[in-house]
């Protein structure tokens, strides 16, 4: 679990993370929405380490991460995977080299044990006859999936998602959601999804957190994200006429 | 901007102290120094061997036309021609040339990779970023550069032997002598430690330049620009600072 108390982020003068606390739970898809310039990538970056908080805690079950030194936060690093809004892949790499990099790092494997790893990992993905390909020559659904290869190739315990649909069609989008929650069911790792893809807040959602102009403004289920009475979020998750119509048909 | 320059000073020695660590995996690290050597160095033969040539023999022609006084013997000509080659242009303008084509490769390099989030992928996978990305480049060119040098040396006094022998500016018997004598072997020294200091300095700068871009690739662009413009300003400092130091 991870877990998140009154959390602020400044940069200069400009507050963008305001009081924040929240619960992520293990083996459940922990969904961070938003509009866009709402924090949400802020706050995930938080999590993770890749900005430094301005107060607050974060707590990676019983290790609060904010206060540790750089050599203990590599260690927790180690058991985060995430996948990045552009995947992230690297461009020297080929789609096996990508999967085995973490591996080759961190692991104690040899080279054949960290190919057949790597292999599992892009099967476990769909990924199958690409892996001598580099990630430009493969398609964006293609490089989400073996990000995600990448992401679960040490077995972490977290895992981080931002924005994962971002530029793919609505299909491929609900088959990289289902093959999250998947991985984070069969793995019972704790998973952060930062995202403002609606098809993705009804599709995984169990635990939903609403960022509103740097607070939390809400928090639920995709159940109960649908009889929400509460303004900012329904214009926001609502915002279309037929989503609309759709909430108006479905409440009735 | 004194404010600024120090502020990039600072950062440019966090930046080497995050570099300047224990590998994570040393055999990852030497199979990464192998192939640096092989993009950065290996690739950047031809240019040094054409460009050291064509200016070896532009050298010789240019002090063979300034050599008027009739008491001075011919050798002379090849004599400075010589000593031009090693103590200048092997070292410094090489440096410089390879501060164009290393260092415009390494900043864009690092600095796509800034943008597209995959330095962030390795920092969030615990791979220290900068010591993975900028040690291996800075070995390799460290240990690679001094042989450029080297070969730059042959192949600049090659280029003033066969303009000689092509345009008989002089006897090239003149010019044979003229490499030959009042050698130092210390200028050979001096332009391969020059050497070793300018691969620093054009691995270095170019690669704190990309892994500071931030924005698209217009900003990648322009960082590829700063740092070859600071490059070659540090170049020609330590130039100066190099040559006070060893020849004087």
């Amino acid at each position: 679990m991870i877990e998140v108390k009154n959390l602020c982020k400044s940069f200069g003068e400009k507050a963008v993370l305001d009081n924040i606390s929240a619960k992520f739970l293990k083996g459940q898809t922990n969904l961070i929405i938003g509009q866009s310039g709402s924090g949400k990538t802020v706050l995930l970056k938080s999590i993770v380490g890749l900005l430094d908080i301005t107060s607050g805690e974060i707590w990676y079950d019983t290790l609060r991460f904010d206060q540790l030194n750089f050599k203990e936060k590599k260690a927790v690093r180690r058991q985060i995977g995430m996948l990045f809004q552009g995947s992230a892949l690297f461009d020297f790499a080929t789609v096996e080299q990508n999967v085995m990099f973490p591996l080759e790092m961190f692991s104690e494997m040899n080279e054949a044990e960290c190919r057949e790893r790597a292999n599992f990992c892009l099967k476990r993905v769909n990924i199958l006859n690409s892996n001598d390909l580099f990630p430009s020559e493969i398609s964006g659904g293609m490089q989400k999936r073996v990000a995600i290869a990448r992401a679960i190739a040490l077995n972490p315990k977290y895992l981080f998602c931002d924005e994962p649909n971002s530029g793919l069609d609505p299909r491929t989008s609900i088959l990289i959601d289902n093959l999250i929650q998947e991985i984070t069911e069969e793995y019972q790792m704790t998973t952060i999804i930062n995202t403002h893809d609606m098809n993705s807040v009804m599709e995984i959602g169990s635990n939903i957190i609403f960022i509103y102009e740097g607070q939390k403004w809400w928090e639920g289920n995709k159940d109960e994200i649908i009889h929400a009475d509460n303004k900012e979020l329904n214009d926001f998750v609502f915002a279309s006429q037929m989503a609309r119509t759709l909430k108006k048909y479905v409440t009735k | 901007m004194i404010r600024r320059a120090l502020d990039l000073i600072g950062q440019y020695f966090i930046l080497m102290r995050k570099v300047f660590v224990k590998p994570d995996k040393m055999k990852i690290f030497l199979k990464q120094v192998w192939s640096e050597m092989e993009k950065l160095g290996l690739t950047s033969i031809a240019i040094v061997a054409i460009i050291s040539f064509f200016m070896g023999a532009v050298i010789t022609l240019q002090t063979a036309l300034n050599f008027t006084n009739p008491l001075l013997p011919k050798y002379y000509i090849g004599l400075v021609a010589r000593d031009s080659i090693l103590l200048e242009f092997s070292s410094t303008m090489v440096a410089l040339i390879l501060a164009g084509k290393v260092g415009s490769n390494i900043a864009s390099e690092i600095g796509s990779m800034r943008i597209t989030e995959q330095i962030d992928a390795m920092e969030i996978m615990g791979v220290n970023s900068a010591n993975y990305l900028i040690l291996p480049k800075v070995i390799a060119s460290v240990l690679f550069n001094p042989f450029l040098t080297i070969l730059s040396m042959f192949i600049g006094i090659f280029g003033g032997g066969f303009i000689v022998a092509v345009t008989q500016v002089i006897r090239p018997a003149d010019f044979i002598q003229g490499i030959q004598i009042f050698f130092i072997p210390f200028y050979v020294t001096y332009g391969i430690v020059k050497m070793v200091v300018f691969s620093f300095i054009i691995t270095t700068i170019p690669a704190f330049y990309g892994y500071y871009a931030r924005g698209g690739s217009l900003d990648v662009g322009r960082s590829s620009t700063n740092s070859i413009v600071a490059s070659s300003i540090f170049i020609l400092l330590f130039n100066l600072i190099l040559t006070q130091l060893m020849l004087i």
